[in-house]
């Protein structure tokens, strides 16, 4: 209905080139959106738990990324579909905020979409559909706080930790290293952790990886890791409590701001500007000297003459070190980013308790270690693998155990993972549906039964029967009064899983009920699509 | 309802069954391509180039065959890649690694047919693998501690690892020469120090390891072409014109006579600098950065040996050798640190003229010359040298020795049986397939050599029943021998590379059940 009529009768165009755009309306609009969602899920179902299959992904310029992290898989998926985005934002949206727990929120929008559908060729309105997913959300949400735990550790006795972050890496190709993967990233955790505030800062945690050795070789690093080496090849490579000038600008003659010239005309001052230049270099190493420092950082280069100088006088120094590793290294050692060498004072040097230079492999490539720095609060975890997509994978992997465990920190609160909690919440929410009057009833009932698709989907992942295990776990739940039954992914033999400790964070779960819900309440909110058609 | 356009245009998707036959079959072509390169009668491949002037390789080494393809499967490519890597990291059994990984893969191929899922194959993989590096771990051989024998061993690594290259048949002249490379490195893993000069011309056997330090440089006309007990400075200074650094300064003149006077007082400045470096008391000055006829002149009047141009790798290695630093100001000499050596004279390898340093202090670093036919022959050996270096260089500092000719396969085979009966559950399946994957080395490189691999692996196996045998492969007689005996040893440390990470790449591309390929960027047609 692109045509319309003005007060006086007069058609006029609302729609610009009508024909040239392709729309959809209604119920049909709806089932488009609804398909495109599904779909989505549908390619992520399979990476879920912790036997869930890996994904591989080419880039447009070939290179292969292998991973099973949802929000990895969606982002480099090169989605054209506008309910696809919005899938790919969904994700995006846990991994910011939460940072695990990226696939199942998909799977769970999937199921709800799902569900969804099926409301809607009985023709309940969406609008009434979204409302009863509201009303489910909340009692979920409320269920789960009532199942929670709480977690109890201490800085001397991080094992729950420890243990936490490997239910997490469990599910990634990393599962074959996870416990001490684990330990590092608690350890990591740990050491930035300001317990007192219940806070992380992630960003004092830098992982750095490098290709080669193996993936036993991973470290964590008290201190910062930089990819540079020493600006002279013979310069100490190794500075025990070392005093760092922390400089942002060249071993070099000044540069005025102001466009000026200096005329050269006589043999005088052509011998005095050699000389100048000889004292402005003279001056600059003598500064750093002056006020103690063992070692200069500089963000930019030096010339040659100024490194032998630098060397010359038992000066080490690193040249070309990035912005962001500068400002870590400040933060690292306590020291101040000194932009002028006239400013530079003993108070503004950075203190470290070594600093050496490590070589790896046949080839030669460096790296300078910076340990045992004054404000210890800043750590490096530093990852070895056989190859780039390992690497790769295992930072991803190592972030995502870093939220987890950050996330414990903030709030302490547990649910039992392996499905539980959805069961759980799914038994609940399907009870509070008979309570409640009114045609949502149906769409309580339907979020509940979407509750159940992701234990279902780890059943399916891990080879059992998923409807006779689903059924199986449900009844022992609601028999035993026990919500803390779920899926025996690893064929351990017992399904409580209190027993096998598996469990994730709380808010990390009611993030994926709620998010979820948000999403699917505005794709069923649509109901026009117009796509520009191809030009 | 079909949903039209989910993924751009021309992104694929494979899922399931189709995805998982995708990637097999791209990583078992790349195993078999490389397959026939196995072992000390592998064959070579010619390989040319698309570039400009179709350039062409000959080579049997697997990373550098990879290294060359162009790959569109992501499967081929995660092998490519962890050739790669074990390329970096020990140098040498480039190709085994591959055509295990791709054996794995077809194994697992046949139990994901018979409805086993893959997960339950990586699990059983995994145990295999950990059994397998266990028993390689018992019967290795440790000779650090007695420097003769660890000698001869070194030297049975770099003739095994010899035999399969072109330079198979002056192996024992040129084992000896990359082992005495090697332990002049004391340990340190930085290849950088062992510079290979390539000259063509001569034979493969005229190449030789010069004890002191080779630079590929002339000597300035006029100067001394033979110095004894030279003492060197080692430097990197600009000699041609000294620039004013202070930024905006130019010269502005506004009379001839002037001009001259600032070119003298810049001849002033370049005499002064040139006094202050033969201050030190040297008769050799080396610099990284050009040297002007003017210094050069100089410094020839100075009787002083004046060397321009050496490249930044020349100049480490010289200071490295010479116990040198290198230096960019001049004006404290008594600190400066000089570098000596005996004697720098000019010799002539073909019908070049190299600079020859000789009776150097610290010798960390020496040079190896290669000669040989044509460049291709050169290229290769190369090559090949390097991948001995890299190993020697690994097994110095990890002195752990196996036996070789396909002992070490065995050895694990047996131990890796062993679990698969003891495992229950359809993980021993996957085992076993593990324990027939890792059989499948000795067989390619007994089909190589045209001898009957099956009439030869099962004589093996019967041998290797008896736990202590030291039976291997004797390609040369086409027999089962002990390999103690034919002194044909690997490094440990290649050989739990090749089985680790063969195993992870396997177990990566088996847990893929979907491909998703991105369009291909565009390009501009710049043609």
């Amino acid at each position: 209905m692109a045509l319309a009529f003005d007060e006086y009768g007069r058609p006029f165009i609302i729609l610009k080139e009508q024909e040239q755009k392709t729309r959809l309306r209604g119920l049909e609009a709806q089932k488009a959106n609804i398909a495109a969602g599904k779909a989505i899920a549908r390619i992520l179902r399979t990476s879920l738990g912790p036997k869930g299959m890996d994904k591989m992904l080419q880039s447009p310029d070939g290179d292969v990324t292998i991973t099973n992290d949802g929000a990895t898989i969606l982002e480099q998926m090169d989605v054209d579909n506008q309910i696809a985005k919005l899938m790919v934002e969904l994700s995006r949206s846990q991994d910011y905020e939460i940072g695990d727990g990226t696939t199942g929120v998909v799977v769970l929008a999937g199921a709800l979409l799902e569900q969804a559908e099926k409301l809607l060729e009985r023709g309940i309105h969406p609008i009434r559909v979204a409302e009863g997913y509201e009303m489910a959300s909340r009692i979920a949400v409320e269920h789960m706080e009532k199942i929670s735990q709480k977690f109890e550790f201490s800085i001397t006795d991080a094992e729950p930790l420890v243990q936490t972050c490997s239910t997490t890496l469990s599910s990634k190709i990393v599962s074959r290293r996870k416990r001490d993967l684990a330990a590092i990233a608690v350890e990591a955790v740990l050491a930035v952790a300001d317990l007192e505030r219940k806070d992380v800062n992630l960003d004092l945690i830098k992982v750095e990886g490098k290709v080669g050795g193996k993936l036993e070789d991973t470290e964590l690093i008290h201190g910062i890791i930089v990819d540079k080496d020493m600006s002279h090849p013979q310069m100490p490579k190794r500075i025990e409590d070392a005093k760092i000038a922390i400089l942002t600008c060249p071993f070099e003659p000044p540069k005025p701001k102001t466009k000026h010239k200096v005329d050269i005309d006589t043999v005088e001052k052509f011998q005095t500007l050699r000389q100048q230049e000889q004292k402005y270099f003279d001056e600059m190493v003598q500064k750093c000297k002056d006020v103690g420092a063992t070692l200069v950082i500089c963000q930019w280069g030096f010339d040659d003459e100024a490194n032998h100088l630098l060397m010359h006088r038992n000066l080490p120094a690193v040249r070309w070190v990035g912005g962001v590793e500068l400002e870590l290294i400040a933060i690292a050692t306590g020291g101040r980013i000194v932009p002028r060498f006239q400013e530079l004072t003993p108070e503004k040097l950075g203190r470290a308790g070594i600093v050496r230079e490590k070589s790896f492999g046949t080839t030669k490539d460096r790296m300078l270690y910076i340990e045992q720095c004054a404000n210890s609060r800043a750590v490096t975890i530093f990852i070895r693998g056989g190859n780039k997509m390992v690497i790769e994978e295992t930072k991803r992997s190592i972030h995502d155990a870093l939220c987890v465990a950050r996330n414990l920190i903030r709030n302490n609160s547990i649910v039992y993972g392996g499905g539980s909690a959805e069961i759980s919440c799914s038994i609940a929410v399907e009870a509070a549906a008979d309570r409640h009057p009114g045609v949502e009833q149906y769409a309580i009932r339907s979020f509940a039964e979407a509750l159940e698709y992701v234990p279902m989907a780890l059943a399916e992942n891990s080879g059992l029967q998923p409807i006779d295990t689903l059924t199986a776990v449900k009844a022992q739940q609601v028999k035993e009064k026990n919500p803390y039954c779920g899926i025996d992914c690893n064929d351990v033999g017992t399904n409580d899983m209190r027993e096998q400790n598996v469990f994730e964070t709380l808010i990390g779960k009611q993030q994926q009920i709620l998010l979820a819900t948000q999403v699917v309440k505005m794709i069923l909110k649509i109901d026009d699509v117009i796509t520009p058609s191809d030009f | 309802m079909a949903i039209e356009r989910l993924l751009k245009d021309e992104a694929t998707e494979e899922k399931g069954e189709r995805a998982r036959m995708a990637s097999f079959v791209g990583a078992m072509a790349i195993a078999d391509l490389v397959k026939t390169t196995l072992g000390p009668k592998g064959m070579d491949k010619i390989l040319q180039s698309t570039g400009r002037g179709h350039n062409v390789t000959v080579t049997n080494d697997g990373a550098t065959i990879l290294k060359s393809l162009h790959i569109d499967n992501p499967a081929a490519k995660v092998l490519v890649d962890i050739s790669k890597v074990q390329d970096d990291e020990v140098g040498d059994g480039t190709t085994s690694v591959v055509v295990l990984a791709g054996e794995l893969l077809r194994e697992a191929e046949k139990l994901i047919m018979s409805k086993i899922h893959p997960m339950t194959i990586i699990e059983g993989y995994r145990m295999a693998a950990e059994c397998a590096r266990n028993a390689l771990l018992k019967r290795t051989t440790d000779n650090k501690e007695d420097p003769e024998k660890f000698r001869s061993d070194l030297l049975k690594i770099a003739t095994t690892t010899l035999c399969s290259k072109i330079l198979s048949q002056d192996k024992e002249h040129f084992a000896k020469l990359a082992v005495d490379a090697v332990l002049k490195l004391k340990g340190s893993t930085n290849l950088e120090s062992i510079q290979i000069i390539k000259k063509a011309g001569g034979s493969l056997s005229d190449s030789f390891l010069d004890e002191g330090f080779i630079l590929d440089k002339k000597i300035g006309i006029g100067q001394p072409k033979r110095i004894e007990n030279a003492r060197i400075l080692v430097a990197n200074t600009a000699m041609d014109t000294d620039k004013v650094k202070i930024y905006g300064a130019r010269v502005r003149v506004d009379s001839m006579a002037k001009v001259a006077q600032i070119e003298t007082a810049e001849k002033e400045k370049m005499r002064e600098k040139v006094q202050k470096i033969v201050a030190h008391g040297i008769n050799c000055f080396v610099n990284r950065q050009l040297i002007y006829n003017f210094p050069e002149e100089l410094f020839a009047d100075a009787g002083i040996l004046a060397i321009e141009h050496a490249d930044f790798d020349g100049i480490e290695r010289l200071a490295l050798v010479t116990g040198g630093e290198i230096a960019s100001t001049f004006d404290n000499p008594e600190s400066v640190k000089l570098g000596r050596c005996k004697l720098i004279e000019e010799i002539m390898i073909g019908e070049d003229k190299l600079i020859h340093f000789s009776g150097v202090d610290m010798g960390q670093a020496c040079t190896i010359v290669l000669r040989g036919a044509s460049s291709h022959v050169l290229d290769e050996a190369e090559r090949s040298l390097h991948d001995a270096l890299c190993v020697l260089s690994q097994t110095v500092n990890d002195s752990r020795v196996l036996y070789g000719g396909g002992w070490p396969e065995m050895v694990m085979t047996r131990e890796v049986d062993e679990l698969a009966r003891r495992t229950p559950g359809k993980k021993s399946h996957a085992i076993e397939a593990f324990s027939r994957a890792l059989q499948i080395i000795p067989t390619t490189i007994a089909d190589n050599a045209g001898l009957d691999s099956a009439e030869l692996i099962s004589r093996l196996r019967a041998e290797h029943h008896n736990a202590a045998s030291a039976a291997g492969i004797d390609v040369l007689s086409g027999t089962v021998g002990d390999m103690e005996k034919l002194g044909i040893s690997e490094a440990f440390k290649v050989k739990q590379a090749v089985l680790l990470s063969a195993t992870e790449a396997a177990e990566m591309i088996l847990r893929v059940d979907e491909i998703i390929s991105c369009a291909p960027r565009r390009r501009e047609d710049r043609m």
